[in-house]
């Protein structure tokens, strides 16, 4: 077991946490916080996005003993931004959204493509392909990114 | 009192229907909010992990679980030894599969024993204490293997029937095939004498798994007498009915709930995980959630793989005369949904051409693979490539444009598909013009590239019985109780959108909720592209008997006799000018603020029994437009631009439509180009991993998708809707495949991997240089 203390959602948590224990499941099980999704678990599809020191990292595959002293967002804390309530306007347009399950991690994926820490944007394409969305066939998503991001 | 209906619907056409309006979940879901089952707990939970079998096929001869209930946190190991008073038999079409391995395993990933504790990390680590022996048995791991005289036998004995199969009597399994399906019409042996054109060929098709996001989930809870689960299953019903005969309770006391599901594309139809879990749970004594992982995901329900041979044959002209088709299915070691898939496949093999004749035979063999279940578009997926393809060489034979070959030869609106049955209610010529016009059909071909088209018919509706009920309360607000499963196709929006159209009430006055078999009224299953049209329909007729009863008390209220003096607009009833909002109208009818209105909406088979063979509800069109371009150093497939047809009657919602289209077009994409599952001779599945099965990205996106909306207001449900979202996928892997051979590259094995492709190209170029 290990003590840490990390911000996350804006506010000081501290956190008793197992040395193999994942940033995913720490968030889900202890904090509650279940809006950040578990699925392929090998750092591929994106559902487990979330956002540790501004960078977007899976939750997966990262050891909750390494955000000790990081800021973390997770998409419960990007629901207070104007980022949020803008993408809600074009993703709803867009109908954007379907079954959801990958909707927060890319949500927080593009916002840290909005607020360029990551550098200049790449192609939308490449910079989303690390969110994988089995309903939509990603033209709402690109298109809705587009908006959000330019 | 029709007349007033009428009226209704002339006057209030546009307020909901046919309008994109934002989905009612579209906040719940980016907010995280939106529960799925993993999000839930209850008191008193426990959790649940899976020993499953390493071995493809095996006695088991020891089983040892002394250990592993000893572990901390521990509460339940479960085991074959817990199933004593029960016939622990499932499957809605053939009850071939026990809940958990009993005398033995047949195939990898079977669950042999399942334990409950108290967090996940200590069931986990409990199963690796459990010791089990196992006498291997020889594998049969495809379909060669299995159909072979000296294979081995996955199922000894006569299989049962289920209960939901719906395929009429079953026939007996032959060696390894549990199912055979059969169709002919004319004379085959007759067409050949006319015959000048003659294709003749093998084909393969892969296993691929659906990928849902979100895993197999269940919450189970067993208190004598009563069975709660809370469960991503798409047909809550028929789950409800398995469990109740397993457990031997009656099935009002088994109740599902069935929250948000992430994706289900068929992965998440009929009895999946529920079983296992309520027999834990029993055991337990306590409330237990499994969620699978995405590798216990991929050996619970899968795609078919299939091997195929089929012969076209056709005049010099190129008019068609006789298709033959035989075909097996790959249904793993459990039939699963495989007869069915069998029936679809069977169905969609001639393609919906005017025939002199055709003859068609289907087999479902058992192989020691996980099983195969449902995956949007099945059947017409596996079958449609392969006959449009010989179709294209068909044209190319004799020289014809492939567009002008099927405007020949496509069957027309009312002409006869089945002996028994409904007649083709869809104009596929203009279909198919459409979806070839969006790519630039009969433009110049550039050099590797190749243009082709594709057109199918798939049997959608399944079973058309579904119930509805509508409310609305003294406020004015409409509450739809609907059991179709929302699991990303819009469902819940739809419905709100039919009530609010009915009623002319604001959309975001209506609320609906999930399914829950203990408040929603019955609802067959969600799948076959039925939830719009035959659910909706419930929907529709259930505001109707809302609206009913608000006119038989605005008549009191205005003193009226005829209530076609009465007019519906804006959520209130007019007369002349003088005006009742419906909230006001249920406040009169019951004298103070309360009470509410409840509407029922039935839908059953118009005629006859609903079968399959007298079905079905519509016939779901299946056509795509598509253009490639071929690397012949590489053999690297690109997909350039795809079009495809969504022939929907009325569109509820067009955005939803346009989405469930371009969802199809990128699934079947995966399917044509990468997706395969990758068995093993012993039976292992060797990419079971996001990592080793891959699935389409952003980046393998074609440069233009077009989806075409085609509303000829000719659907059976509500507005004159049909549903749409499967025939996308079966028709753009046909469509992909087509213009490939049309850039030189004709190919008879899906998917198009780079290697598949460039070794093909070597091929025909050794042909051609040995001329």
């Amino acid at each position: 077991m290990m003590q840490l203390e990390s911000t996350i959602n804006g506010r000081c948590t501290q956190l008793e946490v197992n040395d193999n224990e994942l940033l995913l499941d720490v968030l889900r099980d202890h904090l509650g916080l279940t809006g950040t999704k578990r699925s392929c678990e090998v750092e591929v599809c994106g559902a487990c996005t979330v956002i540790v020191d501004g960078l977007p990292v899976s939750s997966c595959m990262l050891l909750a003993s390494e955000i000790d002293g990081a800021e973390v967002v997770t998409i419960e804390g990007l629901r207070d931004t104007t980022f949020y309530e803008r993408a809600q306007e074009v993703f709803t347009r867009h109908a954007t959204v379907q079954c959801g399950f990958c909707t927060p991690g890319l949500l927080l994926t593009l916002w840290s493509l909005t607020d360029g820490r990551l550098g200049p944007l790449r192609d939308l394409r490449e910079e989303l392909s690390g969110n994988l969305c089995r309903c939509t066939g990603y033209q709402s998503i690109l298109a809705a990114a587009e908006e959000l991001t330019s | 009192m029709t007349d007033v209906i009428r009226r209704v619907d002339r006057q209030s056409r546009g307020t909901a229907v046919g309008r994109n309006v934002g989905r009612l979940d579209a906040a719940v879901k980016m907010s995280g909010r939106a529960e799925f089952v993993g999000d839930l707990e209850i008191p008193r939970m426990l959790f649940g992990a899976v020993l499953r079998s390493p071995v493809a096929h095996a006695r088991i001869v020891g089983l040892d679980t002394s250990e592993a209930e000893r572990m901390p946190g521990v509460v339940a190991v479960l085991t074959r030894d817990d199933l004593n008073d029960l016939d622990p038999f499932y499957g809605h079409a053939i009850r071939d599969r026990p809940i958990i391995a009993l005398e033995k395993v047949r195939f990898v990933g079977e669950p042999v024993a399942a334990v409950a504790a108290t967090t996940v990390a200590q069931a986990e680590a409990a199963i690796l204490h459990i010791d089990v022996e196992y006498e291997e048995l020889p594998v049969a791991a495809n379909i060669a293997s299995a159909l072979d005289p000296a294979a081995p036998i996955l199922h000894e004995g006569q299989l049962r029937s289920g209960a939901a199969h719906g395929l009429g009597d079953l026939p007996d399994r032959v060696g390894n095939i549990c199912y055979q399906y059969a169709i002919e019409r004319g004379h085959i042996e007759t067409t050949d004498a006319s015959a000048a054109i003659v294709i003749d060929r093998e084909y393969t098709f892969p296993a691929v798994y659906q990928y849902s996001m979100e895993t197999h989930a269940v919450i189970a809870k067993y208190s004598g007498g009563e069975i709660r689960l809370w469960a991503n299953c798409q047909h809550p019903f028929l789950v409800r009915a398995e469990i109740a005969m397993l457990f031997d309770l009656a099935i009002e006391q088994v109740r599902i709930t069935v929250p948000f599901l992430g994706g289900g594309f068929g992965s998440k139809s009929y009895t999946k995980m529920e079983p296992l879990a309520v027999a834990l749970a029993r055991k337990a004594g306590r409330p237990v959630k499994i969620v699978n992982r995405v590798d216990e995901s991929m050996v619970t329900s899968r795609r078919h793989g299939m091997k195929c041979r089929m012969r076209t044959t056709a005049t010099e002209g190129g008019r068609l005369l006789g298709r033959e088709a035989q075909f097996w299915l790959d249904t793993g070691a459990y039939a699963d949904n495989g007869p069915r898939v069998t029936a679809t496949a069977g169905d969609a093999a001639p393609g919906p051409y005017r025939w002199q004749a055709f003859r068609v035979d289907g087999q479902c063999v058992y192989t020691n693979t996980s099983p195969s279940g449902s995956y949007r578009a099945f059947g017409a997926t596996h079958l449609q490539w392969i006959g449009e393809s010989q179709i294209d060489e068909v044209a190319r034979a004799a020289g014809i444009d492939p567009l002008d070959l099927r405007r020949e030869n496509l069957l027309h609106r009312g002409d006869e598909i089945r002996s028994r049955g409904k007649p083709l209610d869809a104009d596929l010529i203009g279909d198919v013009e459409k979806a070839a016009a969006a790519i630039g059909w009969g433009r110049e071909r550039l050099a590797n590239r190749g243009m082709g088209v594709s057109v199918g018919l798939l049997a959608a509706g399944a079973h058309p019985v579904s119930m509805a009920t509508v409310k609305m309360g003294a406020t004015g607000g409409v509450a739809v109780l609907v059991a179709s499963t929302e699991m990303g196709q819009g469902t819940r929006t739809v419905m709100a959108q039919i009530a609010a159209e009915v009623l002319t009430v604001p959309f975001s006055s209506v609320v609906v909720a999930g399914a829950d078999t203990g408040f929603t009224p019955y609802d067959r299953s969600t799948g076959a592209s039925r939830s719009t049209t035959v659910a909706g329909l419930g929907v529709e007729r259930a505001a109707r008997e809302v609206l009913d009863s608000l006119l038989e008390t605005a008549q009191e209220v205005f003193g009226v006799e005829d209530p076609a003096c009465l007019e519906v607009r804006d959520g209130a009833i007019w007369n002349g000018t003088d005006s009742r909002t419906m909230a006001e109208l249920v406040v009169s009818r019951f004298g103070f603020i309360g009470g509410e209105l409840v509407g029922h909406g039935e839908v059953k088979p118009e005629s006859g029994s609903g079968s399959y063979e007298e079905g079905p509800v519509f016939w779901e069109v299946c056509v795509a437009a598509a253009e490639v371009e071929v690397d012949p150093e590489t053999g690297v497939v690109t997909v350039l631009q795809t079009a495809t047809v969504a022939d929907v009657g009325t569109a509820i919602n067009p955005k939803l439509v346009e989405r469930q289209d371009e969802g199809a077009t990128v699934q079947g994409l995966g399917n044509a180009l990468f997706e395969e599952m990758i068995f093993a001779e012993d039976g292992n599945l060797l990419n079971d991993t996001l990592l080793d099965y891959r699935v389409p990205t952003t980046m393998d996106l074609p440069e233009r998708m077009t989806s075409i909306i085609v509303e000829n207001h000719d659907g059976p449900g509500p507005f004159g809707a049909k549903g749409c979202g499967e025939g996308a996928f079966a028709a753009v892997p046909a469509a992909i495949v087509n213009a490939l051979a049309d850039a030189g590259v004709l190919m008879n094995e899906l998917p198009l991997t780079p290697r598949r492709v460039w070794q093909r190209i070597q091929q025909l170029e050794h042909r051609s240089s040995e001329r």
